[in-house]
C-alpha cells in the first residue's frame, strides 16, 4: 500500500468546485496518506481532444506527464478526467516517444473511489452522512474505467447514510463537455429526464464521482426549484462523526 | 449546405427535445424493448463471449469481402439468378427500374430495408408510375404519413394507436371506430394482402448474404417478407455488401444475436434462406430472382482501417434504444437514413463529413451504445475519430480554431492560467451580480439556457491548497 499520493485536480474542479479538492486532501489525509499537489497542473486536455483537437492537446498532454512523471500514485476525484489519462492518453500520443511513459503513467493514475477500493483497500473510510442520499453513475467511471460497483460500496459504509436506487442510475446526465452548450437543448432534456429519476427517489441528496456532470445537474435542479443538492462523493465520505 | 444541414438538425433537435408527449411514446415503447432484451440477453449462457465471437465472425467477413462476395455471387448465377453489382445509389435504383420498365411491372410490394431507403429506390420507382407498397406494418404506416422510417427496426415506433386509427381513417377510406389494434392490424392486412396479390415485383432487403451456401437470410416478424419474396413473378435483393457472414452455420449465432439485441425474441418469427429462382418442380417462388449489392461508399470505409469495423454492423437498433440523444429526439430530427449512434458514425462515410460532422459532436460519448452493440463496435470512440478527422481536414470554423489554440496557451502556461481563472470567475460574478447571467453579453449564455448559473467560488482549489493545505 502507498504511503503518498499525489493529487490531480481537474481543472473545473479547481475553479468551480474548490471544495470537492479540499474534501479529497481531507479523506485521503485522514486515512493515513501524504498528499502532494504538484501546482504546475492545469488541464489534462479533455475539452480539446473531445472536440477533436487533438494537436493542440498533445503538449498538453505532454505537460501532465511531465508534472505527474515522478508521481507514485495519482489521484483524481474525476472519473472523466481519469479516463483521459489512462485510456486517451496513449492513443493521443501513439506515435510520440512519450507513449510508453503515457501506459505507465496511466496505470498509476486512479479515480478516487478506485484507488481507495482496488489500492487502498478501503471500503469503510469512517464518514459519517446521515442522509438520503441517491447515487448518479457518471458515464466514463462506468463504461470507460469499469467502475460499477467501488462508489457503492463506499457508500454503503457511510454511517447514518440511506442508500436509495435511482431508475436508469446509469444513463448519462447529458453534460458531455462541449455537447452542453453545442446542444444545449439536448443536454437539459436529457438532464430534466434525470432530474426527474433523481426527485422520484425522495433523496435529500444526489451523489456522483464526477463534479462536472453534478455541477450540470445542480444548474437543472436549481432552474427547477428542487430541493436535491448535488454533492460529490468525495465531500460525503470526508465527512466525520460530528 | 452544410449550416444548412447542422442548422435544420438543431432547429428539430431542440423541438422534439422539448416535446414531452413524444418523450412519453419512445419512453414507452423502448421501456418494453429493454424489459424483453435483459430477458433475451439472459438465455445466452455468456453474452459477452457471443459478442465477442460476432465481431470476430464479422472481422473476418469484412476482411475477405472481395472473396465471400464472389463466392456468394457464383452460387446465386449457378440457380439462374442474377446478380447485379451496384456502385451507387443510382445504379442500384436505374438497374432496378430497367429490369420493372422491361417487365411491365406496375405495382411492387416492399418488405422492410434500410438499404432501400438508403439509395431512395421507392421514388425513382414511383417516378416510372409504378405503385410501391410497403407491406412491413410499421413501414406501411411511416408511408402513409409521407415519413421516412423513424426507426430502423421499428419504423413507426412515434406513434401511438390513437394516431393510428386517425391516420388510417383519413388514407385507408375506411372509417374505424376506436383505436382496438386488432381493428387496425386487419384493416391494414386486408389492404396489403391486395397488394400482394397484385404485384408482378416483390423487393427486400438481406439481413444478412450467406456467402458459403449462396443464399439470403431474412428476418421478420409479420409474414410479409415471405408473401413479398415468393408470391410476384420477379424478385428483387437489395443489400449492402457489408452483410456478409461466411458460414450458413454462423446464422446459429447471427440469428439470434439480431433478436435478441434488435426486439429481445430468442429468434424472429420468420427466418428464410432464399437463394434464387424457382427451380423446376417447384410450386411456388419467383420466376427471376436478382440481387443488387450496393457499395454506395462502403468500399471506401473499408480502406478506412481505424473505422472499417463500422461495416460489422447488423442494423439491430440496439444502439439507437439505449441512445439517450435518441430518446429525447428522435429518428426524424437526425435528417439521414440512419438515426443514432450507428447513422451519426456511418452517415458521415456515405454522405460526407463535411455536411454530417455535426452529428458526430450531438453526443455525450456516454459510451452507452458501445455497451450494448452486439458486434462490438466502438461506437462512441468512432464519433471522437469523427470529430479529430473534422478538425484535421479543416472543417471546423475559425472562432473555435481560435479558441482552442488560445485554450493550449493559456493551460500550457500555469500562471496565465490561474490569472485567467481568478478574471474568468470574477467577471461572471459581476456580471450575474447585475442581473445579467443569460444576457446577450453573458460568455455562458448556452449554458445558463435552462441551467441556473453555475456556483463562481472568490478561491480556487490552488489558492485554498497554498494558504490552508500545502503546510500539513
Amino acid at each position: 500500500m502507498p504511503s503518498r499520493v499525489s493529487l490531480f485536480v481537474p481543472c473545473f474542479v479547481d475553479q468551480l468546485t474548490p471544495e470537492v479538492g479540499v474534501d479529497t486532501v481531507k479523506l485521503l489525509r485522514r486515512l493515513g496518506y501524504k498528499v502532494d499537489f504538484p501546482e504546475d497542473q492545469t488541464c489534462c486536455g479533455q475539452p480539446a481532444f473531445n472536440t477533436g483537437y487533438w494537436s493542440e492537446t498533445r503538449p498538453c498532454a505532454e505537460k501532465f506527464l511531465r508534472v505527474f512523471g515522478d508521481a507514485e500514485f495519482v489521484v483524481c476525484p474525476s472519473g472523466s478526467c481519469t479516463t483521459m489519462v489512462r485510456n486517451f492518453y496513449p492513443e493521443l500520443l501513439s506515435s510520440s516517444p512519450s507513449r510508453s511513459e503515457a501506459i505507465a503513467l496511466g496505470q498509476r493514475t486512479f479515480e478516487l473511489s478506485e484507488f481507495l477500493v482496488k489500492i487502498a483497500g478501503k471500503i469503510d473510510v469512517g464518514a459519517t452522512f446521515p442522509h438520503n442520499v441517491t447515487y448518479h453513475a457518471s458515464c466514463h467511471g462506468l463504461r470507460e474505467l469499469g467502475l460499477r460497483d467501488e462508489p457503492r460500496q463506499l457508500l454503503l459504509q457511510v454511517r447514518g447514510l440511506k442508500l436509495l436506487d435511482m431508475l436508469r442510475c446509469d444513463e448519462c446526465c447529458g453534460f458531455g463537455g462541449t455537447f452542453a452548450t453545442k446542444f444545449s437543448d439536448i443536454s437539459v432534456a436529457m438532464g430534466n429526464s434525470k432530474a426527474d429519476n433523481i426527485a422520484v427517489t425522495g433523496a435529500e441528496f444526489v451523489t456522483a464521482t464526477d463534479s462536472s456532470c453534478l455541477l450540470h445537474l445542480q444548474g437543472i435542479l436549481n432552474k427547477r426549484n428542487l430541493q436535491v443538492r448535488t454533492i460529490h462523493l468525495a465531500s460525503i465520505l470526508a465527512q466525520e462523526r460530528a | 449546405m452544410s449550416a444548412t444541414r447542422a442548422q435544420r438538425f438543431l432547429h428539430d433537435a431542440a423541438i422534439k427535445s422539448a416535446d414531452l408527449v413524444h418523450r412519453e411514446i419512445i419512453r414507452h415503447g423502448i421501456d418494453s424493448y429493454d424489459a424483453a432484451v435483459l430477458r433475451g440477453r439472459a438465455r445466452f449462457k455468456d453474452w459477452q463471449s457471443a459478442r465477442r465471437k460476432c465481431q470476430q465472425i464479422k472481422q473476418d467477413a469484412i476482411n475477405h469481402l472481395d472473396k465471400y462476395l464472389l463466392q456468394f455471387e457464383e452460387k446465386v448465377i449457378a440457380r439462374g439468378g442474377h446478380v447485379f453489382w451496384a456502385e451507387d445509389a443510382e445504379q442500384a435504383c436505374t438497374y432496378i427500374t430497367h429490369v420493372a420498365g422491361q417487365l411491365g411491372v406496375r405495382n411492387v410490394v416492399k418488405s422492410k430495408s434500410m438499404v432501400t431507403e438508403e439509395i431512395h429506390l421507392s421514388p425513382a420507382l414511383e417516378k416510372l408510375g409504378i405503385k410501391v407498397w410497403e407491406t412491413d406494418l410499421g413501414e406501411f404506416i411511416v408511408q402513409l404519413r409521407n415519413e421516412p422510417p423513424y426507426h430502423i427496426v421499428t419504423p413507426a415506433m412515434h406513434l401511438n394507436r390513437h394516431q393510428i386509427s386517425d391516420l388510417f381513417s383519413e388514407k385507408l377510406g375506411e372509417r374505424i371506430s376506436g383505436d382496438d389494434p386488432g381493428q387496425l392490424v386487419a384493416l391494414a392486412r386486408r389492404k396489403l394482402r391486395q397488394a400482394f396479390f397484385s404485384a408482378e415485383m416483390g423487393i427486400s432487403g438481406a439481413n444478412f448474404i450467406v456467402a458459403d451456401a449462396g443464399v439470403i437470410a431474412i428476418s421478420t416478424n409479420e409474414g410479409n417478407g415471405r408473401l413479398c419474396t415468393s408470391v410476384p413473378r420477379i424478385h428483387v435483393v437489395v443489400t449492402g455488401i457489408e452483410k456478409v457472414v461466411p458460414r450458413l452455420e454462423d446464422l446459429a449465432l447471427f440469428w439470434p444475436m439480431l433478436a435478441t439485441s434488435g426486439t429481445g425474441q430468442p429468434i424472429t418469427t420468420y427466418s428464410t434462406l432464399i437463394g434464387g429462382p424457382r427451380r423446376p418442380g417447384e410450386v411456388d417462388g419467383p420466376e427471376e430472382f436478382h440481387v443488387v449489392l450496393v457499395d454506395n461508399g462502403r468500399s471506401k470505409l473499408l480502406e478506412d482501417a481505424e473505422q472499417r469495423e463500422v461495416l460489422h454492423c447488423i442494423r439491430c437498433g440496439a444502439c439507437l434504444n439505449i441512445c439517450p440523444v435518441y430518446r429525447h429526439i428522435g429518428g426524424h430530427a437526425y435528417g439521414t437514413t440512419y438515426p443514432g449512434p450507428i447513422g451519426s458514425v456511418l452517415t458521415p462515410h456515405l454522405n460526407g463529413l463535411e455536411q454530417f460532422k455535426h452529428l458526430s459532436y450531438a453526443s455525450s460519448l456516454c459510451g452507452a451504445c458501445t455497451s450494448v452493440c452486439p458486434v462490438s463496435i466502438d461506437l462512441h470512440h468512432h464519433l471522437l475519430h469523427n470529430r479529430r478527422n473534422a478538425v484535421s481536414q479543416g472543417k471546423t470554423n475559425f472562432a473555435e480554431r481560435m479558441s482552442f489554440r488560445a485554450w493550449r496557451f493559456v493551460v500550457l502556461h500555469p500562471r496565465i492560467y490561474r490569472l485567467a481563472g481568478w478574471l474568468g470567475r470574477t467577471t461572471l460574478r459581476l456580471l450575474y451580480r447585475l442581473g445579467l447571467a443569460g444576457s446577450i453579453l453573458d460568455p455562458m449564455r448556452p449554458w445558463n439556457r435552462g441551467r441556473a448559473p453555475m456556483p463562481l467560488p472568490t478561491e480556487s482549489f490552488r489558492s485554498r491548497w497554498r494558504r490552508h493545505l500545502a503546510a500539513n
